[in-house]
């Protein structure tokens, strides 16, 4: 008779199975039996957050550094609430996480029992599936099926919910089931005919663009490879989404820019110009598209997604292919080499004229500022970092708002996996403890988090995490005093009534540093930046950098409210120019 | 036209919306209904009507029927949505219109009044073949199976009648023929 396994033993025997070796968690009442079996596995490493919601953001930068599922262990009640902004945050931007809850004991259930509250039914809607354990017998199934669910297809966070009662019980150890590769479900649902229907298009085209999204990152870095060689085997310009920065060569000089609301000039109008999109793992969202009637009004446009529902959601095109980027790329790439092996040369002079534009486009310099000697403006401080670190292969995370966005704008990435940033859900508090989970699976990493002194407040408590497990983690904060996106937004669209958007009597960033046992830093000068930059670059601890930068500093260019691409804001000037007009006053 | 104070576009478009009848079959398992039921409120669908039971014991597989409206978009990205999620198996869509599917609703109808308006109303009925299920000296409760509309159109013809309760199952539908729903 085979050995019987407590509920708890399970737990650990399944993401040994799944291959865990780190997973983010904050101990209580209702998990109690599983952290008692800790000790016995020492193949998995435990993380201790100081909140919940810092488990959720490590575990997803953990995922996306490493490519692997992020592992959150969480109580019941309050520790599965304080966890649901990250599995939403996670469902966003399609990282795949597992979630383990503890639960109130089975009888309990449905009592208004200490700190129960119906987990399953609060995380419906903000993870791909859930699961409530009533059956010890399902157990194991459930763990490895929730591994399944969540890094296939489209990833996204799963969660499993166990009852305290069940974590006690005994029963035997179910093994994964060995994927049957020919019966699994496939996601590729394209045939080659689609495949020969995207070449002829690319043939036909002579403004084409490449419009690629996080869902390159998310099929594996053979995809960016491959991404890599088609746009050099076509000659064509291709622009990113903020999530896809990383998978083209940032200072390749086919790579416009990031596109839409603060995405280059050149980037932008080439979307709107272009007669053949082709859009690779990327989902038209609002923030991309801008006036939708308006977008991209003369082009073909080609979808290729693994997720059916995402084709044809905001934006209609003429070319659906459905499938992982990874076998749409190898695929596509095979046939052109089949069928136009001198594709780039036939290609150059058809559009050498569109190239010729984009030039023009360039030639505007749209990412330019006006610098200052006296004080550090926010993109200078960008552009220095981007400088004293780019032989690093350093992973950057972010908080949300400007400094995001000028940490898009101005730095530049080369290879997937390296720019961890809350995109589709934008949760400020993002990056520090996101920055915790990248460094804990890189730990000879340089990971440097770009924040704003506004939303590093909201998850600073994680430095006492980085600080506990010596994870050197570097926290440059573009400290303006304001939240500065909102600032901009009351600026541009509210008269200057900056209601609330000013943060008085702020902590003293270089005492907190000290406080948590960890090192503080401040630039108040762009003459003394570059040394401070260096200094705490060469700490082997935590870093608070605080980065004192100019602070009515706007985000440009920008495409400003119910426009399409090619009526972009460049700068404080034409602001005055291109007053915002048109109907909208009750949307954010 | 005021200022705008928004980064988000508006949409001028106005399309046409269709009733469609969304069959979905999915394992009949805790939460199910609550996460096909979710993703409608969610993501702003419409439900007209709902049907569910289990119609396989040995496979747990329950059948809901959902009646929709939306356009042509709306209505696709209800199917992709709810193929989407695990315990869904498959997802079929039919225009109301659909001359090769069978909509039927189920209604019960309680009157209470005396003899001949009891009377007038099991004759009113009369079209849609009624089955008298209770009957007492003042009241009726009459069982009728037909279109939604005809239901609709019923319960307000027996309003005059002593109509006092109606319930109905909401639509559940079947192909005609001998082919099933793959």
């Amino acid at each position: 008779m085979s050995k019987l396994y407590s509920g708890a033993e399970i737990v650990f025997k399944c993401m040994e199975d799944q291959n865990v070796d780190h997973i983010f968690g904050y101990p209580g009442g209702a998990v109690l039996p599983i952290y008692d079996e800790l000790q016995n596995f020492k193949s998995i490493k435990h993380v201790l957050v100081r909140h919940e919601q810092g488990a959720g953001h490590a575990a997803e930068g953990y995922a996306r550094s490493s490519g692997k599922p992020g592992v959150i262990l969480v109580t019941s009640g309050p520790g599965a609430t304080n966890v649901v902004t990250a599995l939403t945050d996670a469902y966003m931007d399609s990282i795949p996480l597992v979630c383990i809850s503890g639960q109130v004991p089975t009888h309990l259930i449905g009592t208004d029992a200490f700190q129960e509250c119906d987990t399953t039914g609060i995380t419906r809607p903000c993870t791909k599936h859930n699961w409530l354990i009533k059956d010890i017998n399902d157990l194991a199934e459930t763990i490895h099926k929730a591994f399944e669910v969540a890094t296939t297809g489209r990833p996204g966070p799963v969660l499993v919910d166990i009852p305290k009662d069940i974590q006690f019980q005994k029963t035997k150890y179910k093994k994964p089931k060995k994927e049957n590769k020919l019966n699994g479900k496939s996601h590729n649902h394209f045939n080659q005919n689609s495949i020969d229907q995207l070449i002829d298009l690319m043939s036909k085209s002579s403004k084409p663009i490449f419009y690629t999204g996080g869902g390159v990152i998310n099929s594996g870095p053979k995809a960016s490879e491959l991404l890599r060689e088609l746009v050099y085997a076509t000659g064509f310009p291709i622009t990113s989404t903020l999530q896809g920065l990383g998978s083209f060569p940032g200072d390749d000089n086919q790579f416009l820019g990031m596109l839409g609301m603060h995405g280059t000039y050149e980037a932008n109008n080439a979307m709107h110009d272009c007669d053949l999109m082709i859009n690779i793992g990327a989902r038209f969202d609002d923030r991309i598209t801008g006036k939708i009637d308006e977008f991209s009004p003369n082009s073909k446009k080609v979808h290729i997604d693994i997720d059916p529902s995402s084709i044809n959601k905001n934006v209609k095109v003429d070319l659906a292919i459905v499938g992982d980027v990874k076998t749409v790329l190898s695929s596509t790439l095979k046939s052109l080499k089949q069928k136009k092996s001198k594709f780039l040369k036939s290609n150059k002079q058809k559009t050498s004229k569109w190239w010729e534009k984009i030039q023009k486009w360039r030639s505007v310099r749209s990412l330019d500022y006006i610098g200052s000697e006296e004080t550090i403006k926010p993109q200078y401080a960008i552009e220095r970092l981007y400088e004293l670190t780019k032989d690093k292969d350093s992973y950057i995370t972010t908080e949300v708002g400007q400094h995001q966005m000028w940490a898009a704008q101005h730095y530049k990435f080369n290879k997937p996996n390296r720019w961890m940033t809350s995109g589709g859900l934008g949760t400020m508090g993002y990056g520090l403890p996101a920055a915790v989970g990248v460094q804990v699976a890189h730990p000879k990493k340089l990971v440097i988090d770009i924040a704003g002194e506004a939303s590093v407040l909201m998850t600073i408590q994680e430095m006492s995490t980085a600080v506990q497990y010596n994870l050197p983690i570097k926290i440059f904060i573009l400290n303006n005093q304001y939240m500065g996106m909102v600032r901009q937004w009351q600026e541009l669209l509210h008269d200057k009534n900056y209601s609330e958007s000013y943060t008085a009597a702020l902590p003293d960033f270089v005492k907190l540093a000290e406080a948590y046992n960890c090192v503080g830093i401040r630039a108040k000068t762009p003459e003394e930046l570059d040394d401070k930059i260096i200094e705490m670059l060469n700490t082997d601890r935590p870093v608070i950098f605080d980065c004192m930068v100019d602070k009515v500093e706007n985000c440009f260019p920008m495409i400003p409210s119910g426009k399409p691409h090619n009526q972009m804001i460049l700068g404080p000037k034409d602001q005055e120019n291109k007053k915002i007009t048109g109907k909208g006053k009750s949307l954010v | 036209m005021p200022n705008s104070k928004s980064a988000y576009s508006f949409s001028n478009k106005k399309e046409k919306f269709d009733t469609h009848i969304i069959v979905v079959w999915v394992d009949n398992e805790a939460g199910v209904l609550a996460r096909v039921v979710g993703l409608f409120s969610g993501r702003g669908y419409n439900i007209e009507s709902l049907a569910v039971a289990q119609v396989d014991e040995k496979l747990k597989i329950s059948r809901i029927t959902i009646v929709t409206t939306g356009t042509p978009q709306v209505v696709n990205q209800i199917k992709l949505q709810l193929r989407k999620l695990v315990p869904v198996h498959k997802v079929a869509d039919f225009k109301r219109e659909d001359k090769a599917v069978i909509f039927k609703e189920m209604a019960l109808f309680k009157i209470v009044g005396p003899n001949n308006k009891l009377e007038g109303a099991l004759k009113a009925c009369k079209k849609y073949n009624p089955v008298l299920l209770d009957k007492t000296k003042k009241s009726n409760v009459i069982q009728i199976t037909a279109l939604r509309r005809e239901i609709d159109k019923m319960s307000k013809d027996l309003k005059k009648f002593g109509l006092v309760s109606v319930s109905r199952t909401g639509a559940v539908a079947m192909t005609r023929g001998a082919d099933i729903f793959k």
